[in-house]
């Protein structure tokens, strides 16, 4: 049983606890200037995206990347994907995956520190608190200090301001579904559909939660990819890392000119604990709460700088190379560490994959051809003697531009072709018909065929374009007939 | 026991006052969540009770504010979709028949609605797809007519039957019973079925068959045609091809001179409305077996949009 002195103040223990606030303090150096960049991409990319153009001709929406739920089309640059090609789709997240294997195994928790929307939303909601309340210890102030009107009038700021951004966020979103510029017009004249309203209030309140208020909570508690990435590590990934066996005993500088050789390098300033955007102490180890974001080896190597000693008390090492330096030898080059054999053969599997996808997209085919038998009922005596069997017949034109095709049959002696748009009197060997664009065209189809044959009997149903394309699509189906037609 | 009840240290909670072997149990309050929502549902379920029915009396139920029940939903469902469906309704109803090709938006929805008369009305005899029943029933995919094949014939037939005695406008015909009130004789039925044989090709020509010829010429080629080209004004079956309602072998022909059976339609004028029978009509005119429309009605029809057929 827990005896009640192991809890400071209610005199039982608690199975919960409290947020303790974080206030990381700004910080500059080569790593905060990478994030800056990475930020500024990312966010450009998501907002922009949409808003880019591209021509597809009067068939086609003419916006770059556009998942048309509706209409079932999902259209990426050039590229365009129609809902049976989905496996194309889920390549890309198989890529993904392998990819964040990849990047694990070479440089650790990069996509956490870096490019995860959690972090760069957060770091953003960050340097708004920095804009509106000012640095680390003004907000300590703030947050202490009782409900003035100045805190009322700055927290009010705040929030309109996280509000607008998550706000736009979540109105970024919709736009990758519809027609950006259109979308924008009928959002604000109230004539989008209800699912885009219903689908920017849920984002922006995630938005505003999860990057205004629950932050580097969502790391620690919620996501399920710092448990995953712990798995994939090894002894050669790269972690942020206080090098203890230099930095300890910590002591100020006073104090170690004072007793000379009896201090490490760390003068215990705590300024890697001031500018941890998870609130952490990452000289206690690696852990789950650090994000590897590097921001404390700027600030550290920043007063390293002051104090005259080498950078790098924190850094960037893997384990192997932790022991290696303990010892007094030295780290591997970097790039010796990223190029391995297991980051090497993620990187096969994942170009492999890329390619394959390429290969296959070159040579898909545009022209897609279904037929279905009617089974009811499977043949109809002709008066003339023939037999002819019903069909429903699908004919998939996946380019952007009306076609003109083809259609014949092999294998069935004698075989005529007609459809519901014509009669028997019209009937021949081969069909030819325009399909409209981007589209699935259904016909009933008829085939007559002499009434002496097997009963049932295979044959091949082609079709291609007649354009100069020449790739073509067949279908094999069955014909049947009376059995005392034989 | 309740005096055993104490405040547990470790949790700051009440214990409910029995002990077990040392063991004792935490009195530990429902979550204020969970007790929330446990009232909303009893607030929920009185609101429910006023508005819906909901206690069981001898004959029926309270009826509830709102008087909702299962049965006026459907009904206010099925007006719904009446109303949705109405447009359509009143242009197949506005639109002759024969001009429906012409319009394909409106001929895929007849079809359509056809398709879903047709398995309620029509199934029992000519057979699920219109494929009809070997030696019964006439099947409606095929290129054989017997009272005409396009949109027209089709229409009249569905509304006014065939062989309905207490109806003028009914198909009508009938077909004497050669054999059985002995207007020929069994040898004479012989060589008119030889000759029935030839013409379609399924014998050769024998001199009971050109005895044959003779009586047909007599007896059957006023309806059936001198060639054996058949009668649609008769609903006279063209005997020259490959198709036979009641069986082309020797006995079926036969057994049809003898004692012919002269089939029978309900007609559907009376029980379904206009556009249902429309919609019928383009239903089994769509089945693969639909004729040309006569050159006069063709042109008010536009054709059957021979587009994208060369």
């Amino acid at each position: 049983m827990a005896s009640s002195d192991d809890s400071a103040g209610g005199g039982h223990a608690s199975f919960y606890e409290a947020r303790k606030g974080v206030y990381p303090k700004a910080v500059d150096g080569p790593f905060r200037r990478f994030k800056w960049a990475i930020m500024a991409v990312t966010l450009a990319i998501y907002y922009g995206m949409p808003w880019i153009r591209w021509d597809r001709g009067p068939y086609a929406p003419d916006q770059a990347v556009l998942v048309d739920l509706a209409n079932r089309r999902f259209y990426m640059f050039q590229i365009e994907i129609w809902p049976h090609e989905f496996y194309y789709v889920a390549g890309l997240l198989i890529m993904a995956g392998i990819g964040l294997f990849l990047v694990t195994s070479a440089v650790g928790r990069a996509w956490c520190g870096y490019a995860c929307p959690q972090t760069v939303w957060t770091d953003l909601f960050q340097h708004v608190d920095r804009l509106v309340d000012g640095d680390r210890n003004a907000q300590v102030r703030l947050a202490n200090g009782p409900w003035t009107a100045e805190k009322v009038a700055k927290r009010g700021i705040k929030y309109l301001i996280y509000l607008t951004i998550a706000f736009w966020t979540g109105g970024a979103w919709i736009m990758y579904f519809a027609d950006a510029p259109t979308l924008t017009v009928d959002f604000w004249t109230g004539q989008a559909a209800p699912v885009a309203y219903a689908t920017v209030a849920v984002l922006t309140a995630t938005t505003f939660i999860l990057g205004g208020f629950m932050r580097e909570q969502v790391c620690i508690y919620m996501c399920p990819w710092p448990r995953i990435q712990t798995a994939m590590m090894d002894e050669k990934s790269l972690l942020v890392t206080y090098k203890d066996w230099r930095g300890e005993p910590r002591g100020s500088v006073k104090k170690a000119q004072a007793h000379p050789g009896a201090f490490g390098d760390c003068i215990d300033c705590n300024q890697c604990v001031a500018v941890c955007p998870t609130g952490i102490d990452i000289r206690e180890g690696p852990q789950i709460g650090c994000i590897t974001c590097a921001l404390c080896i700027d600030a550290c190597d920043g007063v390293m700088k002051q104090v005259g000693r080498p950078r790098g008390l924190i850094d960037y090492c893997t384990l192997d190379d932790a022991a290696v330096e303990k010892t007094g030898g030295a780290a591997k080059p970097v790039l010796k560490t990223i190029f391995r054999p297991r980051t090497l053969i993620y990187f096969a599997i994942w170009g492999a994959i890329g390619l394959a996808m390429l290969f296959s997209l070159g040579q898909r085919t545009r022209l897609d051809i279904a037929v279905q038998h009617e089974r009811s009922p499977l043949y109809v005596q002709l008066s003339d003697g023939h037999v002819r069997n019903n069909y429903t017949m699908k004919l998939r034109n996946m380019e952007t531009r009306p076609r003109p095709v083809e259609i014949r049959v092999s294998g069935l002696d004698g075989a005529q072709l007609w459809t519901d748009r014509g009669s028997r009197e019209t009937a021949a060997q081969r069909l030819t018909m325009t399909l409209a664009p981007d589209s699935v065209t259904s016909v009933k189809l008829f085939i007559a065929a002499p009434g002496k044959g097997p009963a049932r009997q295979d044959f091949t149903i082609e079709t291609r374009g007649l354009d100069g394309d020449p790739r073509a699509d067949s279908d094999t189906i069955q014909f049947d007939r009376p059995e005392t037609g034989q | 026991m309740a005096e055993n009840k104490r405040i547990d240290e470790a949790t700051g909670t009440s214990t409910v006052g029995h002990e077990w072997d040392g063991i004792e149990e935490l009195d530990t309050p429902m979550p204020r969540w969970w007790l929330w929502t446990f009232y909303a549902t009893i607030v929920w379920g009185i609101g429910y009770v006023i508005l819906y029915p909901a206690w069981p009396l001898v004959n029926s139920a309270t009826e509830g504010v709102l008087k909702w029940t299962s049965r006026g939903q459907l009904e206010q469902e099925l007006a719904a979709d009446a109303q949705r469906r109405a447009p359509v309704v009143s242009a197949i109803a506005t639109t002759p028949v024969a001009s429906l090709p012409g319009k394909p938006e409106l001929m895929q929805a007849a079809v359509q609605g056809g398709a879903a008369a047709f398995r309620v009305h029509c199934v029992q005899c000519h057979g699920a797809g219109g494929a009809g029943v070997p030696n019964l029933y006439p099947s409606l995919t095929d290129d054989d007519w017997l009272w005409g094949g396009d949109l027209d014939s089709i229409e009249y037939t569905i509304t006014h039957g065939i062989r309905n005695p207490d109806h003028g406008e009914t198909h009508f015909s009938l077909m004497p019973a050669f054999g059985r009130d002995g207007m020929l004789d069994s040898a004479q039925v012989a060589d008119v079925v030889s000759h029935v044989r030839v013409i379609s090709g399924q014998e050769k020509p024998s001199r009971a068959s050109t005895r044959g010829a003779e009586l047909y010429e007599a007896n059957c080629a006023v309806c059936h045609g001198p060639a054996g080209e058949g009668g649609r004004e008769f609903g006279a079956p063209k005997l020259t091809d490959a198709i036979w309602l009641y069986g082309g072998d020797r006995a079926s022909i036969t057994a049809m001179v003898d004692n012919p059976r002269n089939g029978v339609m309900p007609r559907w004028g009376g029980r379904l409305d206009p556009v249902t029978i429309k919609m019928l009509a383009a239903y089994v005119y769509s089945l693969g077996g639909g004729e040309a429309l006569a050159p006069a009605l063709a042109a008010a029809g536009e054709g059957q949009g021979a587009d994208g057929q060369q």
